[in-house]
């Protein structure tokens, strides 16, 4: 805009010296008050004005700037006794060991330095970590006890953690520790790690503190109007007060011992000041006894200031409130509520084409809804809409002009939803404005985002730029972003109710009436113009499920699959077209010849073929029409025939519930007689595991195969007439598994993978008799859920559920770290031009992005080229 | 039209050898011939179908600036959180145990030194493979066998000042061993005598001290009497009748120089073991495999691609490096990248004093910066000249 751009080039690190932080003090700071009593700042307090302005309405004593651009201006404590930089303690620590005590030489000869002093100068020619080097000059320089330099003997410096250091039995001050690191020769440093041109060895010893400006440490008013103070500000007090006491002391000639207590005292709040974590040190605490949060605490963490502000920043132009489903709108809207479209801007350049438009916006004002909020004039003032003279301004608009107008239809906005673990989280849809408090969407879009409607709130960001509005618009629109790059797959695509309702109309018999036919077709919003009616009866003409569907299937697609419900058919042959359950798929031309649509046409995150096809073929527009009207279609059909599944569609006749009980009994008698082989010793061990791990491992199996064989005789009652049933073998919800578990038996619960065992001593429950081995006792369900579980088993099945709890509990955050991790080794890398793979460096990772440069979104599920769809093209179907 | 014979076809494909990636040409050259077979395969068709493969070979490739590694991240990262978190797993070989799942794949990206369940997969050369007896006798020779395993009985005699072991017939027979070996084992083992009496061993101590003999007491039940050092369990597998021999416990460098050992195919789940005995490509290749493993056994879809890449990454140094803090993350050279990612203190203070330059070239820099960032569409440099307008207005 109208600032010219300023770009960071790079960011040096260094040490202040002494000579800097006085240099850019704007005053030194002697008093620890703050405040007088009527409320003004003390000079030369910590509060001084002109270390900076908070408050609004005043003007900066140092640079004469408002509060909010002025930046704040440091100041200093002059240090009555130099104290340790507790983050360099470590590093003070390794100088002291590796120089002499008198000259302050590194102990190593000439020659070793020599040596050192060229691989570190070569290793800074080629940009390479240089300091590496300092590690060995240290533990060899540290194990040497005479100088060859000067032949002084060297005593032993231990480092008392945190910051005292002792050399033998004597104690050094910071004073003779700062004597000896000023002794150390700027060459030598360089073999230490320390980078003389911009810090040197003593510099590591304060000897005047800088205080951060007021800007840093805002103090707070109270309702009451009682002034609460920063941390820091705490902090500082304290080291101003201590450091007081002590240049008294000192100058009245104070017992030594005093001044080394204070000395020490003021070691300890400067240390604080710093971090407040050290180990070894008892933080700070404030009055409350809460612990203070100084500097080092306010840098690190997920809540720090790199985590927390720099790395991810709070914005404007954005919302957020709950969502809801809309299955009308298209997958690349969001329907967002008038109150918030009010409020959400979009900036506007006024031309002499859209003035007039603009006009109109700007005389509607914030209150009403297609309106604007705010007009900028060109040289930059602001005009509020709330309380300008809306017609006059109106008028006085010109070209050039900027007009903040409300969020309107066809808008491009950033839609989010937390946790936000893969580029589909955040996904750019056009704005349609609605009534209601909720962002609706559309169904399609929940795999991506992971959403419900169980209260779920989502996020919504209003580019403002028009590069940012273009970019958000061609590569981040929902439809863009139907293939996952993950596998090469949608993940945008029918959920539930969309498989059901597609099963319901392609499936063999279903006959619609003309009525019924158009109905349909209007519900999914296409032209109702009916093609040839398939028959013909009565003198009514019919069509079938199958050819209403067709019409969304784009002309000249061709394919031929296995549905999801031939999978759990045991079928001898196939019998392709003549499949008893319609399960053989056949497009012809986009036309659907046989068989039924269920999660292999356009389940999201599935192998759909339908969907898959087409949005390969014939792109992402094509594509979201498909889903658009697809979805539509689903939802109008399973209305028309109506759906619905209840406790009834769990029912099995007596004898199939007589004949799970044989099952359940006979493997109960087996596991009996096992454990009778067992306890009589005769079980056969299997290699490597004991003999109790056996008779488990057999016990276990014994009972999967009773619970499965019990799943089998519930499933022959549960046919495809069943809606539960429907629902399952579709892919639309549920399963197998779960309908077995209603109808027939749940089975054996577990706990680490083994059978329950935990509780009582030697028994689960004391409703059992100590050692009993018999699967009641060890959780095995024998009731199904319809029939109801018994008080034993319920608990059992407690047991089970709360490991399933605390496993994706601890899941979340295992794998939410593993993710994080990942993130930050992977994030720099870049294809180039070449095709190459690089880091920020221009190192190269990869000399070929994934062995072929294939982008793994644009493949077929992994493979770079489908070579039998392009043959099966040229030649035609059947070829392959 | 002529029909193309299957010469033509390979001729046709060899040229196209160079220019699309090895794994297409493949896939075209064997269903082209198959196609043949059935079909009349016409020249202008075949050039057709040929210019085809190479259109849509260009359509998928990347884009320049694509953020891949970001990209491959979320791919692998996603999927975490829909693993399972159980440890153990009998997957394969029941008897063995393994680490599946969310914890596996945590083991891989840290390159951990020892995994939590080391397991080796070893092949037998060709004859031996298909003998059941051969295959069981290298298993014997090959479990590491202590003496703590082999002993029915121990006893610390206080009188005589001797460890008294007595041998399990039974055991040792198994293991073929025989009493006089296992004692000749322990002498040189524990530098210290040892007397046979049949199945009864009666070791004495160095200088005959109460400390002494009960160090050597807990020394003697470690010996390793036979096997290979680590492999502590030995399961054989049929598969498509052939033997094939799982270990618990893994020791690459010593398996692969026994003359049984097909060593094309013997492997193992520790890929620092891999880096150390057959180099870093092949560490590389470990850590895709075992990634792909994991999360196929999982039921989880994630490209190759997304793995290489990440292997890639830990690899490309010469060593394997950790995705992580004491690896990749922690080798980066801007600091402001390190400070954001842990340890914050320690980098800012370490810059300090190197006098480091963090040059904004990565990711996280830009943004703490409030810059655009140097991926995609933040890749292109371009400048416009100032002053000039396109059209008018």
């Amino acid at each position: 805009m109208a600032r010219l751009p300023k770009l960071i080039d790079g960011i040096s690190f260094g040490l202040l010296s002494p000579e800097e932080i006085r240099k850019m003090s704007v005053t030194r700071i002697v008093t620890a008050d703050t405040y007088d009593e009527d409320g003004y700042p003390i000079e030369r307090g910590l509060m001084d004005p002109r270390l900076g302005v908070v408050d609004p309405g005043l003007r900066c004593r140092t640079c004469g700037m408002r509060a909010g651009e002025c930046p704040g201006h440091f100041g200093r404590i002059e240090l009555a006794r130099p104290v340790i930089h507790v983050g360099y303690a470590g590093v003070i620590y390794d100088c002291l060991r590796a120089t002499c005590r008198k000259c302050g030489r590194i102990l190593l000869p000439e020659e070793d330095l020599d040596y050192f002093r060229r691989k570190v100068e070569d290793a800074r020619a080629t940009g390479g970590d240089w300091w590496d080097y300092s590690k060995e000059v240290i533990s060899q320089a540290s194990k040497v006890t005479e100088c060859p330099h000067c032949g002084e003997k060297q005593l032993r410096i231990k480092l008392e953690k945190p910051t005292t250091f002792r050399e033998e039995k004597n104690r050094l001050t910071p004073s003779d520790v700062r004597e000896r690191l000023e002794r150390i020769t700027d060459s030598d440093a360089m073999l230490l790690g320390i980078n003389p041109e911009v810090a040197r060895p003593e510099w590591m010893v304060l000897t005047v503190l800088p205080v951060p400006p007021v800007t840093v440490r805002p103090s707070i008013t109270l309702e009451t109007g009682v002034r609460s103070e920063d941390d820091l500000t705490h902090k500082l007090v304290d080291v101003i007060r201590i450091n007081q006491r002590l240049s008294e002391n000192i100058e009245a000639g104070a017992p030594h011992l005093i001044v080394e207590d204070l000395w020490e005292l003021l070691q300890y709040h400067v240390t604080t000041l710093f971090d407040n974590q050290v180990s070894g040190v008892p933080p700070a605490r404030h009055r409350s006894g809460r612990t203070l949060r100084t500097l080092a605490q306010r840098l690190k963490g997920k809540e720090g200031r790199f985590r927390g502000n720099l790395s991810g920043k709070r914005v404007d132009f954005s919302a957020r409130t709950v969502i809801s489903p809309d299955p009308c709108i298209s997958i690349n809207e969001i329907g967002v509520p008038e109150y918030i479209a009010k409020i959400l801007t979009v900036p506007v350049r006024v031309t002499k084409y859209n003035i007039e438009k603009i006009r109109n916006l700007v005389r509607r004002g914030p209150e009403v809804h297609p309106g604007a909020n705010y007009v900028i004039s060109p040289d930059g003032r602001r005009y509020d809409l709330r309380y300008a003279d809306r017609e006059e301004l109106a008028e006085a608009i010109q070209p050039g002009f900027i007009v903040e107008r409300h969020l309107m239809d066809g808008d491009v906005v950033l839609f989010n939803r937390q946790p936000s673990l893969h580029r589909m989280s955040i996904m750019a849809h056009e704005v349609r404005v609605m009534p209601g408090r909720t962002f609706r969407l559309n169904l399609c879009v929940c795999p991506p985002y992971n959403a419900d409607f169980d209260g779920d709130e989502m996020n919504l960001h209003v580019p403002q730029s028009r590069e940012a509005q273009a970019e958000a618009r061609i590569l981040m629109r929902v439809q863009e972003q139907i293939l996952s790059p993950r596998f090469g797959g949608p993940i945008i695509g029918g959920i539930q109710d969309h498989i059901t309702g597609l099963y319901m109309l392609t499936k063999r018999g279903v006959w619609l009436n003309r009525e019924q036919a158009q109905q349909l077709l209007a519900a999914a919003g296409i032209e109702p113009h009916l093609p040839k009616p398939a028959k013909k009866e009565g003198g009514v003409e019919y069509w079938s499920g199958k050819q209403i569907f067709s019409m969304l299937l784009p002309k000249g697609l061709n394919l031929t699959y296995k549905a999801k419900i031939c999978e759990t058919q045991e079928c001898a042959r196939c019998l392709k077209e003549n499949c008893p359950i319609d399960g053989y798929v056949v497009i012809r031309n986009g036309e659907l010849i046989s068989g039924v649509m269920d999660e292999r046409s356009c389940k999201a995150l599935s192998r759909c073929e339908v969907l898959d096809r087409i949005v390969k073929d014939y792109g992402s527009d094509e594509a979201r029409r498909f889903l658009d009207r697809a979805t539509r279609l689903a939802i109008a059909a399973a209305k028309m025939f109506g759906f619905t599944t209840g406790i009834a569609d769990e029912d099995i006749p007596k004898e199939a519930r007589e004949k799970i009980e044989e099952v359940l009994m006979d493997a109960s008698e087996k596991v009996k007689k096992l454990i009778e082989v067992y306890e009589r010793g005769e079980l056969e061990q299997l290699p490597g595991r004991s003999l109790r791990e056996t008779l488990e491992m057999r016990i276990m199996e014994l009972l999967t195969e009773a619970r499965d064989k019990a799943g089998e005789i519930a499933e022959k009652h549960l046919g495809l007439d069943n809606q539960a049933v429907i629902m399952a073998r579709t892919g639309a919800r549920g399963s197998m598994l779960n309908l077995t578990q209603m109808a027939g038996c749940v089975g054996q619960q577990s706990v680490r993978g083994e059978r329950l065992s935990r509780g009582y001593r030697g028994r689960t429950l004391p409703h059992f008799k100590v050692g009993d081995l018999g699967p009641r006792a060890r959780g095995f369900v024998e009731s199904s859920y319809k029939k109801g579980l018994n008080p034993t088993e319920f608990f059992f099945h407690a047991m089970g559920g709360r490991e399933g709890l605390v496993d994706t509990a601890v899941r979340t955050a295992q794998s939410g770290y593993m993710q994080r991790r990942l993130i930050n080794a992977l994030q720099d890398l870049r294809v180039e031009h070449d095709g190459t793979v690089r880091d920020d460096h221009g190192h190269i990772i990869q000399f070929e992005y994934g062995e072929d440069r294939v982008d793994p979104a644009r493949t077929d599920l992994g493979k770079a080229v489908n070579v039998d769809k392009i043959i099966e093209k040229v030649i035609g179907v059947g070829g392959s | 039209m002529d029909r193309i014979s299957p010469e033509t076809i390979e001729s046709e494909i060899r040229k196209l050898r160079g220019e699309l990636p090895k794994r297409i040409v493949d896939d075209l050259r064997s269903s082209l011939l198959k196609v043949a077979k059935n079909v009349t395969l016409t020249r202008d068709k075949l050039d057709k179908i040929i210019k085809m493969v190479k259109k849509a070979y260009v359509d998928a490739l990347v884009e320049p600036g694509e953020p891949v590694g970001t990209v491959a991240a979320q791919s692998i990262g996603e999927p975490g959180t829909q693993m399972t978190l159980r440890t153990f797993h009998y997957a394969g070989v029941a008897e063995l145990n393994v680490t599946l799942g969310l914890p596996r794949l945590i083991e891989i990206l840290d390159a951990r030194r020892a995994p939590a369940a080391a397991l080796m997969e070893i092949h037998l050369k060709g004859e031996l493979s298909k003998d059941r007896e051969k295959a069981r006798e290298f298993a014997r020779k090959i479990e590491m066998v202590t003496l703590e395993d082999v002993v029915s009985q121990t006893e610390t005699d206080l009188i005589n000042m001797e460890f008294v072991v007595t041998l399990d017939r039974d055991r040792i027979k198994r293991k073929g061993l025989v009493p006089s070996e296992i004692a000749s084992k322990l002498s040189e083992n524990l530098k210290s005598e040892v007397i046979t009496h049949g199945y009864k061993l009666r070791i004495k101590p160095g200088t005959p001290t109460l400390p002494d003999l009960r160090r050597l007491a807990m020394k003697a039940k470690e010996v390793q009497l036979s096997g290979v050092k680590g492999i502590n369990r030995v399961v054989i597998k049929a598969e498509g009748g052939k033997y094939v021999v799982y270990t618990e416990g893994s020791n690459l460098a010593e398996i692969l120089k026994m003359p049984e050992v097909d060593s094309t195919r013997t492997t193992t789940n520790d890929i620092r073991e891999i880096e150390k005995v057959l180099g870093i490509e092949a560490a590389r290749n470990a850590i895709i495999k075992e990634a792909v493993n994991t999360l196929e056994e999982q039921g989880l879809d994630v490209d190759v691609r997304h793995v290489m890449l990440v292997a890639d990454i830990m690899t490309a140094s010469g060593e394997v490096q950790q995705i992580g803090r004491h690896g990749i993350s922690g080798g980066k050279a801007s600091v402001l990248a390190r400070a954001s990612f842990e340890v914050t203190t320690k980098h800012l203070l370490e810059a300090c004093i190197r006098g480091e330059r963090d040059r904004l070239k990565g990711i996280i820099e830009n943004v703490i910066a409030g810059q655009p960032i140097p991926l995609g569409t933040g890749s292109v440099e371009l400048e416009m000249a100032r002053g000039e307008r396109v059209g008018r207005g």
